[in-house]
């Protein structure tokens, strides 16, 4: 064997082992990518397949038939218009009102002195600490005591005041510089015009943040629904889809599975088009 | 900020502007009045009162109907003798570090292996579909398992049977109940620590794996030796977020289970749940509720404690 042909075959050995190692990385991450979203690929498939055949023996990965019939049935079986527009009606105004009142006590934080402010932010903070499920008991007391409860504005009031959401915005405020403020104040602008003209507008990438968050959060939620509303003409969407799967009698897997599919559908939309502000705002509580 | 000059010249202007500057002070004081009201009222109305109410509580029996009667820690014997109470803690426990430690880790080698060398659509795709799931709801995802997990029908035990596995009864018995509400719990919520640890490997020079590729050492001893090290902070980080967020678990294995077969997967928030808004025993529920609110902030201590102590800050 000469020189020259041992040095070829030790060329060409490294690539291939690493093609090799990269090709398995890949084939690994494929795998765990078909855990993760098979079980979505499935109920997506079965929602498609008339009502009675997903009942059948023997589980299919590929519907025979593809039909609407069952997204037609949960419409019949549950007052479906009225849970989506509950949700939406909460979703919507959780997430508009928590932009509001963040972005004016986060400003507040940021930009303007007084005495305690420090103090009245780590108590802000502080409320982060409690979690949900340990207030709910009083916070119910309270809804009942202002005559709220078996209402939507049960969940929406106690949802708008949100210290993560302030949290957020005065991080984003603090970002912003004290001159443009400053510039203003000596162009006459009052501190209500220099908020409203000056900061708020440039402070849009940090409410679509907590925009998304909030609306993520309030869409899914099942805790809070589940303890507040008694009668089913108030559900939310993942309430009365619980409730139905509850009822088993009445649904074919199909049925309750293409209602699952229509209750993603918004979730879908802001992964497609606000997954890298949605991303920034989950990670933003961990670098505290 | 307008400065004032003291010449006596200049006294006109300067007393004009001193006057601008406090009409801008009182101003600004109303502003900052009128924007923080609706958040710190707010959250002194939904969440320190109610605190301190729960707190309250907590020392009373109350049934809404009759008036509430001071029973001092009764309620707090009554829970540590309540079997039901005891064994939703010690599933909320077992829940708490089996699905940290399995989130933990699968999200840890999923971030290493996107954040290697990877073509950039494949990283991004890849990026993308471990964070799906945690934009879903907690109950579709439970129902949409339910099914999946069903015993005669469900297309898991169907696949299971292809290997020669017999039907598992997820959740017809406890210990299949116990690991399903595990795995779907973990299935949905490892995007987040995913998310951390990106973020967190991200920031981990590429010069020092070029060092060590040059040393020769291998993929793993890379990984023990650098990564494991180095994350080590977003480690701290995404297990204590991950254990707080655990030892509220409700929404799944309400939905799966109602906490079936018997109290196999029961949950402390569905002790609580239960007691206050099904047997209306609402110093019992907040009783139990200081208790979880107690476990949080002792995972908190710790994480403060810990982080001064093991973690490499670089």
């Amino acid at each position: 064997m000469t020189t020259n042909t041992l040095v070829a075959q030790q060329r060409s050995k490294r690539p291939l082992s690493a093609r090799l190692a990269s090709t398995s990385k890949i084939v690994f991450l494929a795998i765990a990518a078909l855990f993760t979203l098979g079980p979505v690929v499935w109920t997506i498939l079965t929602s498609l397949q008339p009502p009675t055949e997903s009942l059948g023996a023997t589980p299919s990965l590929i519907p025979k038939d593809l039909s609407f019939e069952s997204y037609k049935a949960v419409f019949q079986q549950v007052d479906m218009v009225l849970l989506i527009v509950n949700s939406a009606l909460v979703t919507l105004l959780c997430a508009v009102g928590q932009m509001i009142t963040a972005a004016m006590a986060g400003y507040v934080f940021a930009k303007i002195e007084f005495r305690g402010r420090g103090l009245l932010f780590g108590l802000v903070l502080a409320t982060m600490m409690v979690p949900m499920q340990v207030t709910i008991v009083p916070v119910f007391m309270l809804i009942r005591g202002m005559g709220l409860s078996d209402t939507l504005l049960a969940l929406i009031l106690p949802a708008i005041p949100t210290a993560f959401g302030t949290f957020l915005m005065r991080q984003y405020f603090l970002g912003l510089p004290d001159e443009l403020g400053e510039a203003a104040a000596i162009d006459g602008a009052g501190p209500w015009r220099t908020f409203f003209s000056v900061y708020a507008p440039l402070a849009t990438p940090g409410l679509a943040i907590v925009g998304i968050l909030a609306f993520n959060y309030h869409w899914n939620e099942f805790f809070r629904p589940l303890i507040m509303l008694i009668s089913e003409k108030n559900y939310t969407l993942p309430l009365g889809l619980v409730t139905l799967q509850g009822n088993k009698g009445t649904g074919s897997v199909a049925t309750i599975l293409a209602g699952v599919v229509i209750s993603m559908i918004p979730a879908l939309f802001v992964f497609i088009f606000g997954q890298r502000t949605l991303r920034e705002g989950l990670t933003a509580g961990s670098h505290r | 900020m307008t400065t004032v000059t003291k010449t006596p010249q200049a006294t006109e202007p300067a007393s004009a502007s001193r006057d601008t500057a406090a009409r801008t002070r009182r101003s600004e004081r109303r502003l900052a009045l009128v924007f923080l009201i609706p958040t710190v009222g707010g959250l002194a109305l939904f969440t320190f009162i109610p605190i301190v109410g729960s707190l309250v509580l907590a020392f009373f029996k109350w049934d809404v109907i009759s008036s509430p009667k001071f029973v001092g820690l009764s309620n707090f014997i009554d829970i540590v003798a309540d079997g039901t109470v005891r064994r939703s803690f010690l599933n909320t426990i077992l829940f708490v570090v089996t699905t940290v430690i399995l989130q933990l880790s699968v999200a840890l080698g999923l971030a290493a292996l996107v954040q290697s060398k990877l073509p950039g659509w494949l990283r991004s795709i890849f990026r993308s579909v471990f964070f799906f799931p945690l934009i879903l709801s907690a109950a579709s995802v439970s129902i949409m398992m339910s099914y999946l997990f069903n015993q005669q029908f469900g297309l898991v035990n169907w696949l299971l049977g292809h290997i020669g596995i017999p039907a598992v009864p997820w959740l017809n018995s406890g210990p299949g109940a116990i690991v399903m509400v595990i795995l779907v719990y973990v299935w949905q919520n490892f995007g987040f620590s995913f998310l951390l640890f990106l973020g967190g490997l991200a920031s981990i020079p590429r010069e020092v794996y070029e060092a060590a590729a040059i040393d020769g050492a291998s993929g793993w001893r890379q990984f023990s030796r650098i990564t494991l090290p180095l994350v080590s902070p977003t480690i701290l980080v995404a297990s204590v977020m991950a254990i707080i967020a655990s030892l509220q678990i409700f929404d799944q294995p309400y939905v799966l289970t109602r906490g079936g077969p018997g109290d196999s997967t029961r949950t402390a928030v569905m002790v609580i749940y239960e007691s206050a808004f099904q047997q209306l025993q609402f110093g019992r529920a907040s009783a139990i509720g200081l208790v979880l609110t107690v476990l949080i902030m002792l995972v908190t201590a710790v994480q403060f404690r810990l982080s001064r102590r093991f973690v490499f800050y670089s």
